[in-house]
């Protein structure tokens, strides 16, 4: 189907299944029980998921298949921001302009640094790729700031000219982003007995476009190109010895990803836009890396999941406060309650990045392929019969 | 010219910084191979080993002074360190005031046992690891510690103060001749650069002139063949796992006076160290030293105001800026040796 | 495949299921009149602030304030402020009967992060107000959202011009003073305490806040005769300002600004003073260092360097009005220390909104900002103050402070040399500092 192998179009179809039910299978919990505070079927973190989801894919393309580490990829994310907002201003206020902007002036931007930086390997790579980035925002924090609006980030303003749009509404406010007309913040809202479950259109507008992200990915993975990549990372001397030029697979891996890291950041842009220069920061940058290497580098849906699972504790764990836990251990005797509440403090709200880098270490030391290994191990355990066929669809060949 | 001289200073002292962590990196980098993100937090827990030792000789006893109030209208407590108490005020106040020298010892038994603990609790399960996986977990253990350390101690910067003596500024221009108040310095960052070179002294001198460092530097060049000749290189790299967390340790401490520290100026040197480590050059001890040196004098001239006023905003990204060149102009930086971390 | 994720398609299975479909809600009319109108027996408020980042501990002093504010607003504890506001429509039975409820989230300090924290507490959580944060980067990027989402916004610590000035909006408010008001309370004070003949150098946090400060402090400086001799913009992300600081040891300047905020301001104080700085005689004057917007917190990081420095603040804990004392007193009583400003000011834009919505007789947002905009009030520790209509800013004393010489505590860095009357620090809303945007109008979602 589609040119997909079974298991590609099986995973493939997993993918399009949890992105269609996403609103359901993040609500698990009635909305007035203690346990409503894990939900994270609302719009803004599911969108979210999902752009985080692109850009990690993206992300490693390069990674995953050629090894080159790069920690600048911010800065693509950043710029496609920037131009998408810039397109609002200016253009008009559907997204379609605005995301393929993006995706061009970042691919621009990834041939000119990507051409530089590939001239070199290894570590030597990965810092010229982050000065480049750590540049990119510390000018669009200060001395771009006529372009970027500096600290505040750009916005939208009453006095926008928007070309083919409205400067403002009937009502003097700010237009709101749409795709011919249909709004992307506009969102249904479904109840269910205790449940509520909200679907937003912006939100199914990043998940289609996230199969298609993820299908382009699948056929890269499985191209004669891509198998190019892969020679790339396990031995480049060697193909450079047998007369082959790898600069142009390379630098064509480079531009792909960073035009895939555009496209999320035009489409961070269109759920809610502002484009703030932080987006280019090399924290960012890291943040993509570990998404990847989390979920697991060089399997196909691993940054995916890397992707949730990091934004998932951002936006979860530092919301738990000390009067939600007060309210999960009222019933326990008060000095049992407040023991446990002690210890628990340490780990949600405020201490939400203690949980996430005991995560990170747990996880890289006993899962050494990323959440995908523990997804498989735990599949493996339900069918036997399929240890013997050890490469899954979701595992990639490993390259060393 | 004053001026020019002032920057070169500035920018030794901010080299001195660079250098001692980027010496540390190093160390690990070239004789475990390890990628340590973790670099930046052992130098942020060497400042705030500074910090608790100043709180622990800031233990007090709390007495109600009846005759004063505090904030709220209850008669105020007043509080006198133990130290005061047991060795007299003047004695007491004396070491509280030395507090910053000495935890440069309280620290460096402290930072050898972190050391230890990391690598062999942690680091020495990912030698064989991909890199992407050392940075993960190191990277892990960072935010970790650095996490700990604002739990106990906020995320306000600390003082931490230098002892009186050394607290004024030297005027060091009188001494070259120049007109006096021009070119003045502070004591203890002129301290700072003194004791920067003592340790990368030390250090060299422990690698080139001892058996010890002989056998390291040969396990650097080359890892297998060292360990066929029946020399346990791993109990040596342990070793030199806890020396490079002490110089980073030691950086920290002696860091903390110029700046308060906070929980998170580790991250802030994190990144900078590895540029600095890199564009020295993979594998080359003396590579960081130079590249911090060079770094730091780079920014310090990048920040005066005739070249700023030429290229606005160039001190923001001065570092990157010399970082770039010199990669592109010598592909393994300053000094690197070929093939060490260039796949 | 896409066909199959139009509302249509989702409406059938909902009618299948059997459960009932309110359309749309968020964001868009539908039942409700308002977003986020709260319909049971409570109300919830979201309390966005940073719990991680180098303003951490500011934020933790803001939550504090934030459940202080919530416990007097639901008649525990003993009242706070509310005994002694002005305005007397709060009964101790939360709002409008209500119960106050409240949802916490981390900024992070970064203005996505803080969107983000916002949008999950306007969409997941039902927040029907927004407050909080320290910095004006957040301030102005959380503030347009809740223009756009159609819910109030309460600003906490931010001190940038553009707060009320460029980036204001119907649906925010922002009770913290701004940097053309540490100007005009602090000009006066440094030339009658240093004279009219200075010649100043100014350090600059090189962002839209450091901008807007340099700007305001230069003009009213300058306008009492002082002379800038040079102005120099240092990266966010500097940390050792030494290289910063030499030059001013060139020029002939006789007093260092220092436009930073936070850990700048920790850092280039402290380096300034390593530096000799205050030892300095230039021009047969003394040398002096200025720190416009002084923070208590972060000047404990600098210790003894603020010994004697002149800065300026929104509100402090030594103050001896009835409101301040109270406050002082049960914020003391229940954490053990005085409060900060920005605990303050949090405190403040929290009873204010209360107040707001019990005389609207509502909790819609445009009912809200009309009670609001042009409400005069005292009791709130600042003297007589108006939230101005034209900008939504609160007009109120500056307080001028110095670095206390011989502090009896830890906690009492400052000493207030002056309370600059509000008449000195008003301007015109369409002062050439503030002009360039405009409010919008008011939206409450619907």
């Amino acid at each position: 189907m589609l040119g997909l192998n079974k298991k590609d179009a099986t995973l493939l179809g997993v993918v399009a299944v949890l992105v269609i039910f996403a609103p359901f299978i993040l609500n698990p919990f009635p909305q007035d029980s203690a346990m409503a505070q894990f939900n994270a079927g609302y719009p803004d973190l599911m969108q979210r998921f999902v752009i985080f989801g692109i850009f990690a894919i993206g992300f490693n393309i390069l990674f995953g298949l050629t090894g080159y580490l790069s920690f600048g990829h911010a800065a693509f994310l950043g710029v496609g921001s920037y131009s998408a907002v810039w397109m609002f201003k200016l253009l008009s206020m559907n997204v379609i302009p605005a995301i393929l902007l993006a995706m061009v002036v970042s691919g621009l931007f990834a041939l000119l640094i990507g051409f530089i930086s590939l001239r070199r390997t290894g570590i030597y790579f990965s810092i010229l790729t982050l000065a480049f980035a750590e540049m990119s925002f510390r000018l669009a924090y200060s001395v771009l700031t006529p372009i970027t609006n500096g600290e505040t980030g750009l916005q939208l303003t009453l006095e926008d000219p928007r070309i083919l749009g409205q400067t403002a509404t009937e009502t003097g406010g700010i237009p709101v982003t749409s795709l011919f007309g249909m709004e992307m913040r506009e969102t249904a809202t479904m109840y269910f007995g205790g449940w509520s479950f909200q679907f937003n259109n912006g939100y199914y507008m990043c998940g289609v476009i996230l199969l298609l992200a993820f299908y382009i990915s699948i056929r890269i993975f499985r191209s004669p190109f891509g198998m190019m990549l892969r020679a790339v990372k396990s031995n480049q001397q060697r193909m450079n010895y047998t007369g082959l030029n790898t600069r142009p697979y390379t630098l064509a891996a480079f531009v792909i990803s960073g035009m895939y890291a555009g496209l999320a950041g035009g489409l961070m842009a269109s759920m809610d836009p502002l484009a703030g220069a932080e987006r280019m920061q090399w924290t960012a940058s890291g943040e993509v890396v570990l998404m990847t290497i989390l979920g697991g580098a060089g399997t196909l849906i691993g940054p995916v999941l890397g992707a949730g699972f990091i934004k998932y504790f951002e936006n979860i764990f530092s919301k738990i406060n000390e009067s939600v836990l007060h309210s999960w251990f009222h019933a326990l005797p008060d000095g049992l309650e407040n023991a446990l509440i002690w210890i628990a403090e340490h780990f949600v709200g405020s201490g939400w990045h203690l949980t996430l880098g005991l995560l990170f270490m747990l996880v890289v030391t006993f899962l050494p392929g990323g959440l995908v290994e523990g997804g498989q191990r735990i599949g493996r355990l339900f069918s036997r019969k399929k240890q013997a066929d050890k490469k899954t669809a979701t595992q990639s060949t490993p390259a060393e | 010219m004053d001026a020019i001289i002032l920057q070169i200073l500035n920018g030794l002292d901010k080299g001195s910084a660079y250098a001692l962590i980027a010496l540390g990196l190093t160390l690990i980098f070239g004789t475990l191979g390890v990628v340590n993100f973790a670099h930046g937090a052992l130098f942020m827990i060497g400042a705030f080993c500074a910090v608790t030792l100043n709180k622990l000789l800031n233990l007090s006893v709390e007495t109600v002074d009846p005759t004063r109030t505090d904030f709220l209208g209850n008669p105020l407590k007043v509080k006198t360190p133990y130290v005061e108490n047991w060795f007299g005020p003047e004695f007491g106040h004396a070491i509280i005031d030395w507090s910053v020298p000495l935890a440069i010892l309280f620290s460096i038994p402290i930072m050898i046992a972190i050391g230890f603990i990391m690598e062999r609790g942690l680091i020495k399960h990912f030698y064989r690891r991909p890199h992407a996986d050392q940075i993960l977990v190191t990277f892990g253990l960072a935010i970790v510690l650095q996490e700990l350390i604002k739990h106990y101690y906020g995320a306000n910067p600390i003082q931490t103060p230098a002892p009186d003596a050394f607290r004024g500024s030297f005027d060091f221009g009188a001494m070259l001749g120049f007109d006096p108040n021009t070119i003045i310095y502070p004591y203890w960052r002129m301290i700072y650069f003194a004791f920067a070179a003592v340790i990368i002294g030390g250090v060299f001198a422990f690698l080139q002139f001892t058996t010890f460092g002989m056998v390291v530097r040969a396990g650097m060049a080359d890892r297998e063949t060292v360990g066929l000749l029946g020399i346990n290189i791993d109990k040596r790299f342990t070793i030199m796992f806890g020396l490079a967390a002490a110089v980073a340790g030691l950086a920290g401490v002696m860091y903390a006076p110029i700046n308060s520290p906070n929980y998170h100026m580790g991250m802030d040197f994190l990144v900078l160290s590895f540029v600095v480590v890199v564009v020295g050059g993979m594998g080359s001890l003396p590579g960081a030293v130079l590249a911090g040196f060079l770094l730091g004098i780079l920014e310090s001239f990048a920040s005066m105001n005739e070249i700023k006023s030429i290229l606005p905003g160039i001190d923001q990204i001065i570092i990157y800026v010399a970082a770039i060149i010199i990669l592109l102009t010598r592909p393994r930086g300053l000094m690197g040796r070929k093939g060490v971390m260039e796949d | 495949m896409t066909n199959k994720l139009t509302r249509r398609g989702l409406l059938k299975t909902g009618a299948v299921g059997g459960a009932g479909l309110a359309l749309p809600t968020i964001f868009t009319s539908g039942a409700n009149a308002f977003t986020n109108e709260p319909t049971g027996g409570t109300v919830t408020l979201g309390f966005n602030v940073p719990q991680s980042g180098p303003y951490a501990d500011e934020g933790a002093d803001e939550l504090r304030a934030y459940m202080l504010a919530v416990e007097h607003l639901n008649g525990e504890g003993d009242g706070g402020m509310l005994n002694t506001f002005s305005s007397k429509v709060l009964e101790g039975n939360g709002i409008l009967g209500k119960k106050v409820e409240y949802v916490t989230g981390d900024t992070q300090t970064k203005s996505d992060a803080a969107r983000a924290s916002a949008k999950s507490m306007i969409e997941k959580d039902g927040a029907v107000m927004i407050t909080g944060g320290s910095s004006s980067g957040v301030a102005v990027a959380v503030q347009s959202l809740c223009q756009e989402a159609g819910v109030i916004f309460m600003a906490g610590l931010t001190h940038s011009n553009d707060t009320t000035g460029k980036d204001k909006k119907a649906n925010g408010f922002r009770h913290f003073f701004n940097a053309y008001m540490s100007g005009a309370a602090l000009a006066p004070v440094l030339a009658k305490t240093y004279g009219t003949d200075r010649k100043a150098y100014h350090l600059t946090a090189d962002y839209t806040w450091g901008w807007t400060q340099e700007e305001s402090i230069m003009a009213a400086t300058e306008a009492l005769g002082w002379e800038t001799v040079q102005a120099v913009k240092t990266p966010l992300s500097a940390t050792d300002f030494s290289s910063y600081i030499t030059p001013v040891l060139q020029t002939d300047a006789d007093v260092l600004i220092l436009n930073h905020y936070g850990g700048n301001m920790v850092n280039s104080l402290t380096n300034a003073v390593q530096f000799g700085l205050r030892e300095k005689v230039v021009n047969g004057k003394n040398f002096e260092i200025v720190v416009p917007l002084f923070s208590r917190l972060m000047a404990r990081g600098a210790g003894e360097n603020v010994k004697g420095i002149l800065g300026s603040t929104n509100w402090h804990w030594s103050l001896q009005d009835e409101g301040s004392q109270a406050f002082v007193k049960s914020f003391g009583t229940k954490y053990g220390f005085p409060p900060s400003q920005a605990a303050h000011t949090c405190y403040v834009q929290t009873l204010l909104y209360a107040d707001a919505v019990a005389r609207a007789g509502s909790f819609n947002p445009c009912a809200v900002g009309e009670a609001l905009e042009g409400f005069e009030f005292d009791g709130m520790g600042n003297g007589p103050t108006l939230y101005r209509a034209e900008d939504h800013q609160c007009f109120k004393d500056v307080l001028v402070v110095r670095g206390k010489e011989n502090p009896t505590s830890e906690f009492d860095l400052l000493e207030v040399v002056e309370v600059t009357p509000v008449g000195q620090v008003t301007y015109a809303p369409d002062h050439p500092m503030f002009a360039g945007g405009a409010l919008g109008s008011c939206n409450p979602g619907a």
